[in-house]
Parts: C-alpha cells; structure tokens; sequence
C-alpha cells in the first residue's frame, strides 16, 4: 500500500521520461496523480501496513498531511495540462527584460514534478528520522529542475539560491539527525536505531544536552525548507520565478513536508519531556516569521512574491500554533489544511493573472473582474480566504490558535499575533482589491482574457474545499486532526 | 593508537585554515580534495586496518567521490567557465585567517560542553567536526563566486560526515552511504547549475545574481 | 644562578656572525658561486668598527644612542637563552617575558633612530617592521605559551630542558605545530626571504635594511651584530626545541645543539635560494597563519 504510494509516481515519472508523445505524457500524469489520490483515501479507511520493519509508516500526522499532498497535486495535475498547453514550445521573449528564452522539456518537467510527489509521499511515510532526512533531501533536488522551468536569468538566480541554502539546512538537519543518534546512543547498547517510535518510548533516557543541541539544528535545518524567517530567504524568488503551478506545490505541500520533519522532532523532545524548550523556539521562530512576512508584504509591489510572503507568514503562525500547544496545536493541523488549499488555490489563479496581464508587478494589474470574471471573483474569494475572513476555514484555525494563546494567559503573543494579522489585513487588501476592480489596461482585452475550463477548474475546487472546511468540518477530519494534534503534544 | 587519529584531525584544521586564507581557486579545490582523501582514511584508520570489506568499500568511495571526482568535476566547471581563478572573498583572506583559530577555540569550548555519552575515539574528533563546519559555512558566507561556495558547501558535508564518524559504530553504513548519495547528486546538480549560471550570464559571481530583491 | 652557563652567552657573541657566513655560503653554492668567506662577517663587523661615523645635522642623540641600546639589549638578552642541556644564567618564572621585551627594545631603539633621521623611506621601513614584528608576537608568544602548558614550567631553561625525544614521542603534532610557528617568526623577525630580503638594494622592497642606510662605522656594526646575534637567539630556542638532546653528558649536548644550529643556517640558506619573497601584502596572511599554527598548538596541548 505505502509502496504503491510511492512507487506509482516513480514509475510514472520513468514511463513520462521514455514516452515521446506529449497526449499521452499527460494522460500518464494525470492518471498517476488521480491513482495516487485513490490510494490515499484508501489509507483513510484502512490503515496500511507498515513496511520495511515499520521505517515506513502512515500515522496520524503523515496521513494526514499526505492527504494535503494528494489532493494539491491531483488539482495541480489538471491546471498543469492547461498551462501546459498554453505554453508555446519554441523560443520566446521574457516580458520583462525581453531576452529570449525557452523551456525545460515538458518530459523533464511532468517527470519532476511526479518525483516530487514521490518525494514527498515518502516524507509523510518515513518513520525514520534517517529516511526522512534523505526523503527532505530528495525533494530539494526533484523541485530544483521545476523553478527551472522558464531558462531565464531570473529563475537562474532563483533556482541557485533556493539550491544553495536549502542544501546547507538540509545538511544542518543531518548534523540534528547525528546529534540525536548520539543522544540516543548509550554506552554499550549496540543499535541505536533513528526511529520515531523507538525514540519515543525510551523518551525519559535520551541524553538531554545532545537532545537539545538536535532540536536546534533539525530546527534551523527543516526551517529553512519550511520558510521560517529569517531563514526564508529563498522562497520569495523561488516561488516569483518558478510557474503557478510550481509555487502552489512548493508552498502548499513542500513547506508542509518540511513543517512535518519539525513535529517529528518536536514529538521527540515531548517525549522526552523538554517540550518547554522546543515549543518556546518554536514560538519565537513563529513570531519572526509572521512579524517579518508583514514587514515585506507591506509595500510589496510584485503580487507573487506577497503570495510567497504570505505562506512565510503562515508557516509563523504553523509553528506559533504548534509551540503554543494544546488546543493551539488542533487549530495549527487544521490550519495546515486550508493554508494548503488556499494558497494553492491562489498561486493558480496568480498565474491566471500573469497569463493574462504578462506582469508580475501589481500596479500594473486592474481590472482583473471585468476582463475576465471566473478569475476575479476566484481572486477575491482567495484573498478573504487567505487574509482569515469568516465564512472561508482559516478564520477558524486562527481563531482556534487565537482562543487557546488566550486561555493560556499568553496575552503577549496573542496582542501581537493579532495586530500583526490586522498589518496584513490592510496591505493585503490594498494590493488584492487594486488588482480587482478598476479599469483594465488598454491593451488587455476580454478578448485575450479568454480562459479555459483547466484554467479555473482546479483553484474553484480548492477553494470550495476551504469553505466547506469554513463551515463545517466533516467528522473523519475531525477525528483526524484531533489525533494528529494529540501526537504532537495537543487535543 | 591515537597518534594517527590526532594527525588527521590536525591535517583537517591545517586544511580549514588554508582553505580560509587562500586566494587561489585551483589551489583551493585541491585542498579540498585532499581533505576528502584525509576523511576517506578516516573510517579505515579507527576501525584498525583493512579487514572489513565493507569498511575498506566505504573509504574507496568517499575517497573516489571526495578526492577524485568532486574536484574533478569543479575544476572542470572552473576550466569551462574560464573564471578568474581567485575566490574572491566578502571578508578579506586576513580577517578569515585571524577568525579561524578564534572559532577554533570557541568550538574546543563546544565540544567540552558537550560530552559524548559514547565511548570516543579520540577528544578531538567533535571539536574538529564543528570547526570544519563552521568553516565550510564561513566559506559559504564570505565567498562570492559559486564554484567557491560549492567548495564550502563540501567542506560544511567534510565536517558532519566527521561528527558521523563518532556514530559509525552505532549507525548503520546504509544511511552513510545514502549521505555520500544524496552529496554525490547535490554538487552534480550544482555543478549543472553554475555551467548555466555561466551560459546565461557569463559570470559566475553570486553577488552578481541581485535582480530578485525584497 | 649556574656560572658555567655563561658559556651560552659565550657561544653566542662567537658564533652568531658565523650564521650569516654559513648562510651566505650555502646560497652561494646554490647559485654555483664560490662565494665569500666563511667568517666574512667577521670581517665586516671589525672593518667597520675601524671606520668614522657620518652623522646627519638633523639627527640628534636619538640616532646615537639606538644602535647602542639595541646592541646593548640584544647581548643582555642572551643571558636568558637556554643552550645545549645548559640552563640560561638568568632563569626566573615568566623569563621568556623579559626577553621578548629585550628583544622588543633593540626593535624599538632601531625604530627610533630610524624615525629620527626624518627620511621618509626610513619611516617606511620602521612602519613595516613595527607592523610585522607587531604581527609575529602572537605567534611567538602563544607558542612560547603552548610550550609552558605542555611542560608545566614558566620558565625558559625549564621549559625547554622539558621537551626531550620522549615528548616527541606522544606530542609530536603540538611540537611540529609550535616548530614551524617559531620558524616563521624566525625569518620574519630577522628578515630572510620570504618576508624580507636581506640582499635586496630597492629602498622600496626592504624592510630592516633601509631603516638602517643612515647608518655607518661603529653604528653599522653594532646593528649587524645585534642582528646575527638575534638570529642565534631566535634560533637556539628553536633548535632547543627540534633537537632536544638530553644526555646528561655536557659535550655531547652543546655539539649536538650547535649542528643543529648550523642545520638551521643551511636550511635558511637554501629557503633563501629557492624562494622569492612574498609580496608584502601576503606577509601579515603568513605571519598570521603562523599564529594560528601557534593557537592549535595550543590547543592541542591543553586539552
């Protein structure tokens, strides 16, 4: 069952790689992505087996998040087809510098981006802490290729950087990982083994110094793939230069993978009962980040890099909820969910936008609802949903993160929480409602506006999923969210 | 017994602090590989001879990848993209040299805070690990063409794989070799990189990859 | 006080002219030359103590007075050096602060008399000495430090009487550190290629020698013998380092130490023939390098 997870994508991605005729290419990866989402509703029903001596394992929390993995891509696989098609295949001009540029292959594309699921899978399944780590590593080098995508200079700079730091984190995370093996290792006993469930259980006789030296490196490590400031440097033009669909992965599931690989480690410090120390770094980390985001979403002049900030934002307010704890930590999963689904949704209808208009920078977009109104309104709904206006779910989670900082007597971080919400409330707004109404540039007509069914499809769907969630919460979810929250120190 | 361990970790730092004080590119890739081929003989030299075949297998990989085909390759990008064969630093080589022994001592004082609870092969091998990877990311930091940060970034990999030699006993060589996998395709990819960072723009100077601000 | 250990200063004023000799002798060589004498210094030394002195008339007792004191401190301070298994004659806790500080007088004094003369290319010489020997005290003093950790002593004669072949036997990486620091230092403190060049005649490439052009006669000798009898100063803490032969048996002791100091001077010699000098923007990296080689030493032996 893990294994059909994770080896569908992988033989797609060869079969892609092998098979020269594009229809078909796409029909593989669509199928492989719908196969791949079958196969995690499954899971729900049935737990699978673990595998490989339980390295391999679906708990709680991975399912959980591979289910936020799943169904971004299964939304992605359709709004790729239609960027896809869009996308000419020979030699063309960049709208901004106009230098001439072309393409990555389209087989080397859909064959990354199916590895990227694959990677990604085996994050949410690993019960290794070692596995993980090669998993987390994996997906720096699938993603690499796919910011590529346009060989321009831009996404040149932006794919080094995001090479360059991501790889010394994830070399940091191995030095936690190392770490952790040596606060597990005592005297004598041979084997000391890396797994989540093992080192759990002997929780109590971890050695203390080394368990805390471990946290703040995985920390540092997995925080700069997550985008926690001031580690996040990278994102920003990781996910401007990169295609729509590329960004709405990266920051709907990848930083979640890497947000994942942090839990783990926080798990074992719990149990270790130094979760004061980890949840407090935790909650620095968070503030900076939400403080920071809101710093650079003010006055942000390119609509994708507020989009990127805005899921450095999130991922703050991921890790407040988390270090925060208790019922903080229900409202943190939670909040997972619907940031996935909203700011994939919004990256999509982003790149909607640049399709359209052929600009990235904000002031010049109006007007986005009389050229084309399927897509305004889907970027109206995505900002209320985004900035945690009811009726959309990320009013909820924060909320839920809000109420229990309060009912832990944290006043401090809720004051600041909330006003730093409200900063970005009000730049938000400005960019997002300029970008909507108004009169639309002379050049731009309906006309050139037209979009497809794949176009608006995929994002529409998403965002229903968050409003559903907004409203209701189905009680499987429900069921899942509380256990995933138990195992990571909450209710 | 320890004699021999002592005399790599002391090549280690000697190499560090060149690797921080040279300007010559070329010079600093062979140091780099020579600080590969020094942790190659590493895992033979605290495991006591060549009788595992295992082990022996595993030093002729990192000292065929670290030694051999890393520099190999670098030194290839360097000719292809015909660089000015200087590493160009953000902080002088002077102030690097002077930092050098100063983390050094800060990371003897780390390593005495930090007791192994295992039984070590020799004191000097977590202090000289952080040193190494303080050192790589020092170098990362301070240097400005790519090629030279990739430098760094196997030097920063030199020092966790020495802190991992402190576990070899305890860690499976499975996952060591998943290391050496996962570094083998890092730099490759890296290397990809710069030769079109070189294609693109005609230079290799990160300070110059600025257009992405804010 | 141990009064046959005057023979130490003894050996020194008799036998440090003929370290430039053996220098000169050995680079001669390389170059396929003949070369001069052996005991040319000698020569030099007693040639010049014959000859008058010219004196500018802007220069004032300052520049009198520095060849002298210089002179005056460098012999002083080979009473503190330790030679051949013969403690110093002067041994006392913290020694070696007092002979560094000699040793920095006979600089400062030469310094002095050079600023006086108001030459400018003087003035740049004295800049670049202070600077470098500014640079080189780390690593003579840290060094100086690792080797008082490591044999418990803070005191010269102890301290290198310590270090015998055992030593080497289970510290050789500390000793080897703190060996080629104070060879550094060595040739940057008495101006050998490739920190300086002895033999070079462009005002602007020197650094010892052109603070002294102002110089001649009896002035000129007392500074060419303050000179060698630094070299041999420097040299017979070095060698009491390398060559640690302890046999109890007084001959032997000096025989072997004094071949080492000749070793010494051959292998400057041959240094001085195969290598150019370092661009003096590359020295404070070399100096400082040789720092840092002092600091690990340390580190070794202190862990």
């Amino acid at each position: 069952m893990i294994a059909a997870l994770i080896l569908v994508p992988i033989i797609a991605a060869i079969l892609s790689l092998i098979i020269r005729h594009d229809t078909l290419r796409r029909v593989i990866f669509v199928s492989a992505a719908f196969a791949h989402s079958v196969l995690t509703a499954i899971a729900w029903s049935r737990t699978p087996e673990p595998v490989l001596n339980g390295w391999l394992m679906l708990d709680a929390p991975g399912l959980l998040f591979l289910s936020i993995t799943s169904v971004l891509f299964l939304a992605a696989s359709f709004y790729a087809v239609g960027y896809l098609n869009s996308e000419k295949k020979q030699e063309k001009q960049d709208f901004e510098d106009g230098s001439i540029f072309t393409n990555t292959p389209e087989a080397i594309f859909i064959a990354c981006l199916l590895a990227f699921l694959a990677t990604m899978t085996l994050v949410t399944a690993s019960q290794h802490l070692g596995l993980l780590w090669v998993a987390m590593e994996a997906t720096t080098l699938a993603t690499a290729p796919l910011i590529y995508f346009h060989r321009h200079n831009r996404s040149l700079e932006a794919t080094w950087k995001y090479l360059l730091i991501c790889s010394v984190g994830i070399a940091l995370a191995l030095l936690g990982n190392f770490f952790l093996a040596v606060a597990a290792a005592k005297a004598g006993n041979q084997d000391t083994k890396l797994l989540l469930s093992d080192l759990i259980q002997q929780g109590g006789t971890l050695n203390i110094p080394w368990l805390r030296a471990a946290f703040l490196f995985l920390l540092v490590g997995y925080g700069t793939k997550m985008g926690l400031a001031p580690l996040h440097t990278w994102l920003p033009d990781a996910h401007s230069e990169s295609p729509s669909i590329v960004s709405a992965l990266l920051s709907g599931a990848l930083l979640n993978c890497a947000f994942l690989a942090i839990l783990r480690s926080h798990q074992v410090l719990s149990a270790a009962g130094q979760s004061e120390f980890s949840s407090s770094l935790l909650i620095v980390f968070g503030l900076i980040s939400i403080i920071w985001a809101a710093i650079f979403i003010l006055g942000q002049t390119d609509y994708k890099r507020m989009l990127a900030y805005s899921s450095v934002e999130h991922m703050g307010i991921l890790a407040l909820g988390v270090g925060v704890s208790g019922a903080a930590a229900f409202g943190a999963m939670l909040h997972a969910v619907n940031h996935s689904l909203t700011k994939a949704m919004l990256f999509f209808v982003a790149g909607n936008i640049l399709a359209v208009y052929k600009t990235k920078a904000s002031k010049d977009v109006t007007g986005i609802i009389s050229i084309t109104p399927a897509t305004g309104v889907l970027w109206l709904a995505g900002f209320v949903a985004i900035v945690g206006l009811p009726p959309f779910g990320l009013f909820i989670s924060e909320f839920i993160i809000a109420k229990a900082m309060f009912e832990q007597h944290r006043v401090g971080i809720a004051i600041a929480y909330l006003a730093v919400l409200a900063l970005i409330f009000i730049s938000m707004s400005k960019i997002f409602l300029n970008m909507a109404q108004g009169k639309a540039p002379q050049n731009i007509s309906a006309q050139t506006g037209s979009q497809t069914i794949l176009n608006i499809l995929p994002p529409a769907f998403l965002g229903v999923l968050t409003l559903i969630f907004g409203l209701y919460i189905p009680p499987f979810l429900n069921t899942a969210l509380h256990a995933a929250a138990k195992a990571i120190g909450g209710f | 017994m320890n004699n021999s361990i002592d005399t790599i970790m002391i090549l280690l730092v000697l190499m560090n602090l060149m690797l921080l004080g040279l300007s010559s590119l070329g010079t600093c890739i062979r140091v780099v590989a020579a600080q590969g081929i020094a942790l190659g003989i590493l895992p033979l030299v605290m495991h006591g001879g060549i009788s595992d075949i295992r082990l022996t297998l595993f030093s002729a990989a990192i000292i065929g990848l670290k030694g051999i085909v890393f520099p190999w390759l670098l030194s290839r990008a360097m000719r292809d993209v015909s660089a000015q064969r200087e590493v160009e630093p953000f902080i002088g080589y002077g102030k690097s040299v002077i930092i050098g022994p100063l983390a050094l001592v800060v990371c003897m004082w780390l390593g005495s805070r930090l007791p192994l609870p295992l039984d070590i092969v020799s004191p000097m091998l977590v202090p000289v690990a952080f040193f190494t990877i303080m050192s790589g990311l020092f170098l990362i930091i301070s240097r400005k063409k790519a090629l030279s940060q990739v430098l760094g970034y196997i030097v920063l990999e030199n020092g966790i794989f020495t802190f991992g030699m402190t576990l070899a006993e305890k860690q499976p060589l499975l996952v060591e070799l998943g290391i050496l996998l996962d570094v083998f395709v890092a730099v490759f990819v890296m290397g990809i990189v710069i030769f079109h960072i070189n294609r693109e723009l005609d230079h290799i100077d990160t300070d110059r990859l600025s257009s992405l601000r804010s | 006080m141990n009064l046959i250990s005057i023979t130490n200063s003894v050996l020194a004023v008799l036998l440090a002219p003929l370290m430039f000799g053996i220098i000169n002798r050995t680079k001669a060589i390389f170059a396929g030359r003949t070369g001069q004498p052996l005991l040319q210094t000698y020569y030099d030394i007693s040639k010049l103590f014959k000859k008058g002195a010219v004196y500018s008339s802007t220069t004032t007792w300052v520049f009198l007075a520095g060849p002298l004191v210089g002179f005056a401190a460098v012999i002083a301070a080979t009473v503190f050096i330790p030679f051949g298994g013969l403690p110093a004659l002067f041994a006392f806790k913290g020694d070696f602060v007092v002979l560094a500080y000699f040793l920095g007088l006979a600089r400062f004094m030469t310094v002095l008399s050079a600023l006086d003369t108001g030459s400018s290319f003087e003035g740049m010489g004295a800049s670049r000495e202070v600077t470098f020997s500014a640079l080189a005290e780390p690593a003579f003093l840290i060094g100086l430090a690792a080797v008082a950790k490591y044999t418990g002593h803070i005191s010269l004669s102890p301290m290198l009487t310590g270090i015998d072949s055992v030593s080497w036997g289970h510290a050789a990486p500390a000793l080897a550190l703190i060996s080629l620091a104070f060879f550094v230092v060595l040739l940057s403190e008495n101006c050998r290629i490739p920190v300086d060049d002895p033999n070079t005649h462009l005002e602007l490439t020197m650094i010892h020698e052109v603070m002294v052009l102002d110089h001649s006669g009896p002035d000129f000798a007392f500074i060419l013998y303050g000179a060698t009898l630094k070299l041999w100063l420097l040299g017979s803490i070095l060698i009491g380092i390398i060559v640690p032969v302890h046999s109890g048996i007084l001959l032997l002791d000096i025989v072997s130490s004094l071949l080492g100091m000749l070793a010494l001077a051959v292998v400057i010699g041959i240094i001085e023939s195969i290598m150019a000098r370092l661009r003096l923007l590359h020295v404070p990296q070399l100096l400082l390098g040789a720092t840092a080689l002092s600091i690990l030493a340390l580190v070794l032996v202190s862990r």
